[in-house]
């Protein structure tokens, strides 16, 4: 059914509600527990930080944040949509564009599938447009319950079309970052969205249009080398994993082991990377301050 | 670090110096017998010639890797050394270092004043340490972005000679900013109004060699490559496997032949037969002249349509069914 839905669709834009999208994936209004959590299905969740146990009701009045520890729970793309965007209409972009495989790389279009499988996603961001606090906006979401968030040709090409739109109708862009990084799969080709998708804000700001960067768990890698760190304001939810190269890797260089905070939200605030964190609670209310002291950051007339 | 591995031996070239042993062997016994081989001895040069011909005629990813990586291959310096003229070292980022990793300064090309800019790795294992075998640290990006600012005001070309594993994977990098100072690198480039030729001379290693890619004309050496992450990093990420790195070079395919045909870069550069190492003269003499051309043509262009053909340039990379 989900296939018919999205292959009926020719024009580039879809217009959709946040309700709709919701239903359409098979998700009710009810959030679905974490996956990995032992408890009576659906019933409560368990903060990966603290242990506390919590019921899926309450955390969806928290917008998915612990009661008692504030640990922010991952949020696919379309739960963030909901959470951010006024009620009502979503008109999402490029629903239908799909991933291919130029290198003719190794099991990578059998991962695709299991990847589309398991999320009921297409690909690793969602990009559209709607309304935060009345103002228009150009909003772009990655998903890192699909294929890691990594970054390929699609990815790429939607965040750099999206920002395309936003200059066109002179509206600001708001991205939620979320990404394991440059997609493995795609090679050379992954490595380049981040060129095309830097060039496409370079434009945006010519214009004067406003871009707001969203750091969410995890943003890593070739995200973190372009357009995470590229806002006109960085912004980031609390304990949010934030780097360029991995844990691993810097602890494999420089043989020592690395302290707890290092790559997250408020070690990047310390070190001047990021304008703010933002609890997930307060995110609407920012954004709509944001978008209010920017004359709702259309640039331009 | 994989990048300490470097080896100056190639595993591919065995057979021909094996072969190239026999024969100074037989020329020496030749000489001290008072016995002529010239026949043999010419028939196993021709025999040593079409042995070259067809180990590096068809090359391996991975065998081209090992030559991008040789520790003779001309560095950034000896290129510029090579091909400028009144060429002057500019130093630091004004905000907080210079990096050795990454070195930039302006000269004359063929009778243009153009800024210079490129990773710069060590050619002895002390020069090596202080340069972190060209991977920069952020402050090697910022050096690299005042360069081209000042380039752009004072209306020079700017030259990017790319040859990194990648950018410093140290914790210093994450304190500064190492993905900002990358990004901030792509978002200035690709808005820079002057000509911006690029040369991936060696390892073009993930965003700390794209740092320095986002150009109006991109060019490879013959042996150099362009990926992702390097064919070890790959291989131990996805297949849980450094070893495989020889297979992932493959499956990314990412020497030069192979970006070109993926329409990643303008053009490839040849090589002396065997690799740059063999003959760095000729193969400078060979980058100046792309180069140098390059730089006639993109000068005849207005500054806003070379900007905005950049930005066509890599809005068209990239692979996607419908939309």
């Amino acid at each position: 059914m989900l296939k018919d839905i999205f292959h009926k669709k020719k024009q580039r834009y879809a217009t959709l509600t946040s309700q709709d999208v919701a239903e359409r994936l098979g998700r009710t209004r009810q959030p679905q527990a974490m996956p990995d959590v032992a408890v009576p299905e659906g019933l409560m969740s368990k903060c990966k930080r603290c242990g506390e146990m919590t019921f899926t009701k309450e955390l969806e009045k928290t917008l998915k944040t612990c009661p008692r520890c504030n640990y922010h729970y991952p949020l696919d793309a379309r739960e963030r949509i909901e959470l951010t965007l006024d009620e009502g209409r979503f008109f999402e972009y490029d629903a239908d564009m799909t991933t291919v495989d130029p290198l003719n790389f190794p099991d990578y279009l059998t991962k695709i599938e299991r990847e589309q499988a398991k999320t009921g996603s297409k690909e690793a961001v969602i990009t559209g447009e709607g309304t935060i606090g009345g103002y228009p906006v150009v909003i772009g979401v990655m998903d890192s319950t699909y294929f890691m968030g990594s970054m390929g040709s699609v990815v790429g090409e939607k965040i750099t079309r999206a920002i395309e739109n936003a200059i066109a109708k002179k509206y600001p862009v708001i991205l939620f970052t979320a990404s394991g990084g440059a997609r493995m799969q795609e090679g050379i080709f992954s490595l380049m969205q981040m060129a095309k998708t830097s060039a496409a804000l370079a434009k945006l700001s010519a214009q004067g249009g406003l871009y707001i960067a969203i750091n969410t768990y995890p943003t890593t890698g070739g995200v973190t080398a372009s357009f995470s760190m590229l806002g006109d304001l960085n912004l980031a939810e609390p304990g949010a994993l934030i780097g360029f190269a991995g844990r691993r890797i810097i602890e494999q260089t420089i043989r020592q082991k690395l302290p707890d905070d290092f790559q997250t939200a408020e070690f990047l605030l310390k070190h001047g990377m990021l304008d703010m964190v933002v609890d997930r609670k307060e995110m609407r209310e920012t954004l709509t301050t944001l978008l209010d002291l920017h004359g709702g950051g259309g640039g331009g007339e | 670090m994989e990048v300490a591995a470097v080896a100056n031996d190639l595993m591919h070239e065995k057979p021909i110096l094996e072969l190239q042993k026999k024969i100074d062997e037989l020329r020496k016994f030749s000489k001290e017998s008072g016995l002529d081989f010239s026949e043999e001895i010419a028939k196993l040069e021709g025999k040593a010639k079409m042995l070259a011909d067809s180990i590096y005629g068809e090359l391996s990813n991975w065998q081209r890797t090992q030559i991008a990586r040789h520790a003779g291959r001309p560095t950034t310096l000896d290129y510029i050394k090579g091909m400028c003229s009144d060429f002057l070292e500019l130093h630091g980022d004004r905000q907080f270092a210079d990096d050795l990793a990454l070195v930039g300064g302006i000269g004359k090309l063929d009778g243009i004043n153009v800024t210079l800019i490129g990773h710069q790795k060590g050619s002895d294992t002390k020069e090596n340490i202080a340069r972190r075998w060209g991977m920069p640290l952020p402050e090697g990006y910022r050096k690299a972005l005042r360069l081209m600012k000042q380039a752009e005001k004072f209306k020079r070309p700017v030259v990017c000679f790319i040859d990194t594993a990648g950018a410093y994977p140290g914790i210093e990098s994450e304190e500064r900013g190492m993905g900002e100072a990358i990004a901030r690198n792509l978002i200035e480039m690709a808005a820079l109004k002057t000509p911006i030729v690029c040369v991936v001379t060696g390892e073009g290693g993930s965003g700390g060699a794209l740092a320095l890619g986002v150009g109006d004309r991109i060019y490879m050496l013959e042996n150099a490559v362009y990926g992702v992450i390097s064919p070890e990093g790959g291989a131990a990420l996805l297949w849980k496997d450094a070893s495989q790195a020889p297979r992932m070079a493959e499956a990314f395919k990412m020497a030069a032949p192979n970006v070109y045909e993926f329409g990643i870069v303008d053009g490839v550069i040849n090589e002396p037969l065997g690799g740059a190492h063999k003959d760095p003269a000729a193969t400078i003499a060979s980058v100046k002249g792309q180069i140098v051309s390059a730089l006639r043509e993109l000068m005849e262009i207005p500054l806003d349509v070379l900007v905005e053909q950049r930005y066509q340039k890599f809005n068209n990379m990239g692979h996607y069914a419908n939309g």
